[in-house]
């Protein structure tokens, strides 16, 4: 398997509160990776690090076997290969939804106008919101706003994508359709990692689950292995929650 | 008829019909003024404001954090001075300041742009600053996320965004300036107030020269937040978004028409 992104040894803290401790995990390519936990265990964190929206304090991220914590790296040209979605999806309310989806292919990545729009066009298309290309964000329902920022994301070409609990904000009427484009995503080969409380979509999409509790990773495995026999007290414990329900 | 014969209204007649013109000039003036030191006063107050609210990137040297913090500190007195004392005496100090001590003759216009612009900048300086805090900080993230640099996370996500929230206070501040200006008077500048002074100067009538005179700039003012409420509005676009159909069965029942080539509505 070919190895995208490889996390070694990261630490994060926030003055003395230690969010992440020793995180070592690897993405290979066409790797869905569910990462699930309570909240404040540092699941959002561990994605911010990863995108360096947040600097990790100590370890390694290798992006293909570079370290893009070193400053060596260039940071933008990193993160247009490292996409991510947001919980509160965070689309341009200045732009169109088209607009959106072209303006980083157009100002980073710099592409011909009429090639982002083709490239816009067809990820818009792919999540369902071709017919909305005209529209602002705020005319925008949240689970519409939520596809179009999987499409602008999609649009940069990404090895991965990062999901950070991307149908939390959302109306559960609406998490469906997200999720649906998720799925479709994953079935096509794209690599993700997704932070996320909806245990059906780990259970039954992803390759892999990462179980975190305060900070650290608890159990890492195959949905099977985590779902049905997990090892740790823990994992058993947060599972047990939800198979309750 | 003398002056002193008329009533109120035949004296205002008489004002506007002998001294229209030069009302008008004036009138043309201030609104010059006014217009063309807001919008600098906006270009200053987006610079400042944008420096102000800059933050060290994290591998800086302690050279570029020091240089940064310095020009802060310029600015921010440059605000607290220019915000904290009279545009009047700012007029008084500046005009005959550099003539005095530089032997610069400013000339009355560039001085009085120089001025107000300077003064409205130090206003807009803050509202900027407020109106780069009022976006949601998700905006620069998704910015980031996609690759921006920080510069076209400002240009092009950030600043749009801020322009249209502080655009109440652009208007604002417009207004403040058309009204404003009269404090020029005191080095010359020849706009409505000074115009009013002549007037009234020229034929005692303090009460029906004042009267016209407040009717012009209430006239310049109301037009000006008609006008900036209108691009404000312009600037919002429809609250809500008509889901144009690609079902042509449905063209006739009244739905919107597709356009095939742009998508949308037309």
């Amino acid at each position: 398997m070919e190895e995208i992104l490889k996390v070694e040894h990261l630490v994060k803290t926030f003055g003395t509160n230690e969010v992440l401790r020793d995180i070592d995990f690897t993405v290979a390519k066409g790797d869905v990776i569910s990462i699930i936990g309570s909240s404040g265990s540092g699941k959002s964190t561990l994605l911010r690090c990863i995108n360096m929206l947040e600097d990790a304090t100590g370890g390694r991220i290798l992006y293909r076997g570079k370290n893009v914590l070193d400053g060596l790296v260039d940071e933008d040209q990193y993160r247009t290969k490292v996409g991510m979605v947001f919980q509160s999806f965070n689309l341009f309310n200045n732009y169109t939804v088209l607009e959106n989806c072209t303006i980083g292919q157009v100002h980073v990545l710099k592409r011909r106008k009429d090639e982002a729009r083709a490239k816009a066009m067809e990820y818009l298309k792919k999540v369902g919101m071709d017919l909305y290309i005209n529209a602002k964000p705020r005319q925008l329902s949240g689970g519409q706003k939520q596809r179009v920022a999987i499409a602008r994301a999609l649009a940069m070409d990404p090895e991965i994508l990062l999901f950070d609990e991307p149908t939390s904000a959302l109306d559960p009427e609406m998490v469906g359709e997200v999720l649906d484009v998720m799925k479709d995503l994953a079935k096509s080969g794209m690599t993700m990692l997704v932070v996320t409380h909806e245990m059906a979509f780990a259970r039954d999409i992803s390759t892999r689950v990462v179980f975190m509790a305060d900070g650290r990773i608890e159990e890492e495995g195959s949905p099977q292995q985590i779902f049905q026999n997990p090892q740790s007290e823990r994992t058993r414990d947060f599972l047990s929650r939800f198979n309750g329900e | 008829m003398t002056i002193s014969e008329m009533n109120f209204f035949q004296r205002m007649a008489y004002i506007v019909q002998r001294y229209g013109v030069s009302l008008l000039e004036g009138a043309g003036t201030t609104m010059a003024i006014a217009i063309i030191c807001t919008f600098l006063g906006c270009v200053i107050g987006f610079a400042v404001g944008l420096v102000q609210t800059a933050e060290p990137h994290k591998n800086s040297s302690m050279f570029t954090r020091g240089l940064l913090r310095t020009i802060k500190l310029i600015l921010t007195a440059y605000v607290e001075i220019f915000r904290g004392t009279p545009m009047m005496l700012q007029a008084a100090f500046i005009y005959y300041g550099t003539a005095q001590v530089f032997g610069i003759n400013l000339g009355m216009w560039s001085a009085a742009i120089i001025i107000v612009s300077v003064n409205t900048g130090a206003y807009m300086a803050e509202t900027v600053r407020g109106g780069i805090l009022s976006i949601d900080p998700g905006q620069r993230e998704g910015a980031r996320a996609i690759g921006m640099s920080h510069l076209q996370t400002m240009m092009l996500v950030i600043l749009p965004q801020s322009l249209r929230n502080i655009m109440p206070q652009i208007g604002n501040n417009l207004i403040i300036n058309i009204k404003d200006t009269c404090v020029l008077s005191i080095i010359g500048t020849v706009e409505l107030f000074f115009t009013f002074r002549s007037i009234s100067g020229a034929l005692y009538t303090y009460f029906e020269a004042a009267t016209v005179t407040m009717i012009i700039y209430f006239i310049l003012t109301f037009t000006c937040s008609r006008i900036l409420r209108w691009i404000e509005n312009r600037m919002d676009g429809p609250a809500n978004f008509d889901l144009a159909t690609g079902d042509t069965l449905a063209f006739t029942s009244g739905l919107t028409r597709y356009n095939e080539k742009t998508g949308g509505t037309y």
